[in-house]
């Protein structure tokens, strides 16, 4: 793997999101992430893989700019993650019914980001219908499809998909994981898909960075 | 006839409820004070036709003067409730938003607050108010807002750490903006029934209050009044005269309490209902 | 011998609709199972296939506005509510997904089992420390956490074992340790049921797989059919397969039907290719084909 990146490089590494030495424990617990590395280029697909409990979701949150690690920094395009405003890293999540306000419409919840188009809509199979129904009245797999639109704003760059099929049956997975590979690749954004399957990796991406032990991240 | 399902009873009783507690109410405000001045012709009647809860030693009809005291009960609840309701809501929101030391610190307060009978207090507080209508509102509101805060601090605790809070985060929308989409459509039905089931509570208070002596002044046509005046009745075998007041009391605080349930069992989720 | 036999189980909801009208939600229709005695069955399907539910109908702790319809049967024998009762947690044992199953303020020893002999013969078979049965439940780690759970499901002498969604969770090395244990009650004597979304684990541990769609059985098939998609009866089984992502990763447009959104005759219909005009009129019954079951008129 070509991670390690040229620091007189990085300084302009133009659509890239790296991650450099990131140190991570919750409150003062043990580190989880111990001097991590990564970097994602616009338009490449990369997959995080490693067990439950690896501190896989941890990354990506940090990767996403939810969580300030205790050392290391995440850059985009050569510059600290923004600390205010929309966020250009944008974090889909494992469990969509969590993800979504459940006394809101899901119309409403699908344009608190931007107003998605109708191509986009269309494209990832979402039902004009389903605009007026409650969360509790969609599957998993339809809801994902809004968690899935309502992160593609204009100024995402990059999207990290957390286990975003972990609860769906195998089928809406591969529904699901073409239609925001698709998605991905017109837009020419990065993602970096976070999943405990090494099957599906291979599936969805290009390039497989593994967790392989719980205390020592990887970067070989 | 078919047989109604839980649902739709509960919100025909509620409404049934309400309809009673307003007609209370108004009726209350609209009686003119004549129907309850002196008429000695009438003095110390038991209940008949004419006067379904009899009269006092004034000749007053008991059933016009229980009326007018509810409703006055009721205005003093709505106000101290309502009071009430508000301080819940600034310090559970204080709680839960300033989180550390200041959640801390609420919650200790609360704590202490808690440990005080709530009666003591309000008589306390009256007292130092110089007694009279004011001081008892200030005292039943300050004193009931305790477990409603509770609530709403951990109602806003649990969604505050929702993950769609944190997506809206990530959209960059303001506090203000979340809390107004997000928070406040969980929160208000809280509120709202919580609101309602602290006014049994101020009720009772208020005529307990009152009927000791650190309430409402003697001349308010307050449930408590007639209840402390009744009591020196009582030996002398016109029990009605505090019997169908106090019955009254106990049925109309009944009655919110109810109406708070059923408005909850409403707002659920339908899918906890059967 | 059959432990437990569901036939043409169907579950309704009494829900409410919009506004104050309700109505019967169907979640399970025309449903059929057989766990054999000293055999696993697996229970594959989605989540909204009825796998949950199913095993509450079994274990009779469904909440009060459900509707049975069909006959459950152990060892023969009607399975009455009283029966339920009577079975349940000694020789109808469950072991459930997780710690919060577990009281958080006993001794994980207490809640094994009384009988200080019965949990040190079980840990012992175990792995675990016999210091563990002095620790609470925040003590222990994940996969100590599911050993407890078999030990405590074990300690009745269960002639039938109903594991929910056992591996999700865990590494791939503690979910097959998981499955060795389910195996080895198995191959002692007693039936195995194992709900599970995990089709790959299913094939390599169970005997036979059931495969669930929109709260009906459509498929039940000896595990090693799920090896190629060719020995496979039933439309949805194939198209199951060919999602994995080890064998091709295609899905099938369409989703599955969720309660109240049933439709008329064969629950597949509207997304399956091989449709023909009777499917559109009643749920196909099962019927043997190939050494396998399958509920499709076509399936040959």
């Amino acid at each position: 793997m070509q991670d390690r990146i040229d620091v007189s490089k990085a300084a302009r590494g133009a659509g890239m999101l790296e991650a450099r030495e990131i140190v991570f424990a919750y409150g003062r617990g043990r580190d989880i992430l111990k001097g991590f590395n990564m970097s994602v280029k616009a338009g490449e697909r990369v997959a995080l893989v490693g067990p439950s409990g690896c501190g896989k979701s941890t990354l990506a949150q940090i990767l996403a700019g939810m969580l300030r690690p205790k050392s290391g920094e995440v850059t985009i395009d050569g510059k600290p993650l923004p600390k205010k405003g929309f966020r250009p890293v944008q974090l889909i999540y494992q469990h969509p019914e969590k993800a979504v306000n459940p006394r809101l419409k899901l119309g409403k919840t699908l344009t608190e980001a931007s107003s998605p188009d109708d191509a986009l809509l269309a494209a990832l199979g979402i039902e004009k219908a389903w605009m007026d129904r409650y969360p509790a009245e969609l599957s998993g797999g339809e809801l994902q499809r809004f968690c899935i639109a309502r992160a593609l704003a204009p100024e995402t760059r990059f999207i990290i998909a957390d286990e975003v099929s972990t609860m769906l049956d195998v089928i809406t997975q591969a529904q699901i994981w073409e239609l925001l590979c698709d998605v991905v690749s017109a837009r020419g954004l990065g993602l970096i898909a976070v999943t405990h399957s090494a099957a599906l990796a291979e599936r969805v991406s290009e390039r497989i960075i593994t967790f392989d032990d719980k205390n020592s991240p990887p970067i070989k | 006839m078919k047989k109604l399902n839980r649902r739709t009873a509960a919100a025909i009783i509620a409404a049934a409820i309400l309809a009673v507690i307003l007609a209370i109410y108004i009726g209350g405000a609209l009686l003119p004070a004549a129907a309850i001045d002196a008429d000695f012709s009438q003095k110390g009647l038991p209940p008949s036709p004419g006067h379904i809860f009899g009269t006092d030693f004034l000749g007053r009809d008991m059933f016009v003067r229980t009326i007018k005291g509810l409703s006055l009960s009721l205005t003093v609840g709505a106000v101290a409730s309502a009071i009430s309701a508000v301080i819940a809501l600034a310090v559970g929101l204080t709680a839960a938003l300033g989180r550390g030391i200041v959640d801390h610190a609420v919650n200790w307060f609360i704590d202490v607050f808690m440990s005080v009978p709530h009666t003591v207090l309000i008589i306390l507080i009256s007292v130092a108010l110089s007694r009279g209508a004011a001081g008892m509102l200030i005292g039943v509101a300050v004193t009931h807002w305790v477990s409603l805060a509770r609530i709403i601090r951990g109602e806003v605790l649990q969604i505050r750490s929702a993950q769609y809070i944190a997506a809206a985060r990530g959209f960059g929308k303001s506090r203000l903006w979340i809390a107004r989409r997000h928070v406040l459509p969980h929160l208000l039905p809280q509120f709202f029934v919580g609101l309602i089931l602290l006014f049994p509570h101020a009720i009772m208070h208020e005529s307990g209050l009152t009927f000791l002596g650190f309430g409402l002044p003697p001349e308010r046509p307050a449930i408590g009044i007639i209840l402390a005046e009744s009591m020196r009745y009582i030996s002398s075998g016109a029990i009605w005269l505090a019997i169908f007041p106090g019955v009254s009391l106990v049925i109309l605080v009944l009655l919110i309490d109810k109406l708070g349930s059923l408005v909850r069992y409403l707002l659920e989720p339908r899918e906890a209902q059967m | 011998m059959n432990a437990l036999e569901v036939k043409n189980l169907s579950l309704e909801f009494l829900m409410y609709d919009g506004g104050f009208a309700r109505r019967y939600l169907r979640v399970i229709s025309n449903l059929n199972i057989t766990a054999r005695a000293g055999e696993m069955l697996a229970v594959a399907g989605s989540s909204g296939s009825g796998k949950s539910l199913l095993v509450h109908a079994i274990l009779g702790i469904l909440p009060k506005n459900a509707r049975v319809e069909g006959g459950m049967t152990w060892f023969g024998e009607p399975l009455t509510p009283a029966l339920q009762k009577k079975l349940r947690g000694r020789e109808m044992a469950f072991v459930p997904q997780s710690v919060t199953y577990l009281d958080p303020l006993m001794r994980v020893g207490r809640q094994v089992s009384r009988d200080k002999a019965v949990v040190g013969g079980l840990f012992d078979r175990y792995h675990l420390d016999a210091a563990v049965a002095r620790q609470f439940p925040h003590e222990l780690s994940g996969g100590m956490t599911r050993r407890v759970l078999i030990s405590a499901a074990l300690a009745g002498k269960p002639r039938l074992v109903i594991a929910d969604e056992p591996t999700p969770g865990l590494s791939p090395h503690l979910a097959e340790h998981a499955m060795k244990h389910f195996r080895e009650l198995a191959d002692a004597g007693a039936a195995v049921l194992l709900i599970t979304h995990d089709l790959e684990l299913a094939v390599r541990f169970a005997d036979e797989i059931a495969v669930f769609y929109a709260g009906t059985t459509v498929e039940t098939a000896k595990a090693s059919d799920f090896t190629d998609e060719n020995r496979l009866r039933h439309p949805y089984s194939r198209a199951l397969w060919r999602a994995m992502p080890q064998n091709g990763f295609k899905p099938t447009v369409g989703v599955q039907p969720y309660a109240g959104n049933l439709p008329d005759g064969c629950l597949y219909a509207p997304r399956c290719d091989m449709r023909s005009p009777e499917c559109g009129q009643k749920i196909p019954p099962p019927r043997a084909v190939r050494g396998g079951e399958v509920s499709c008129y076509n399936a040959r």
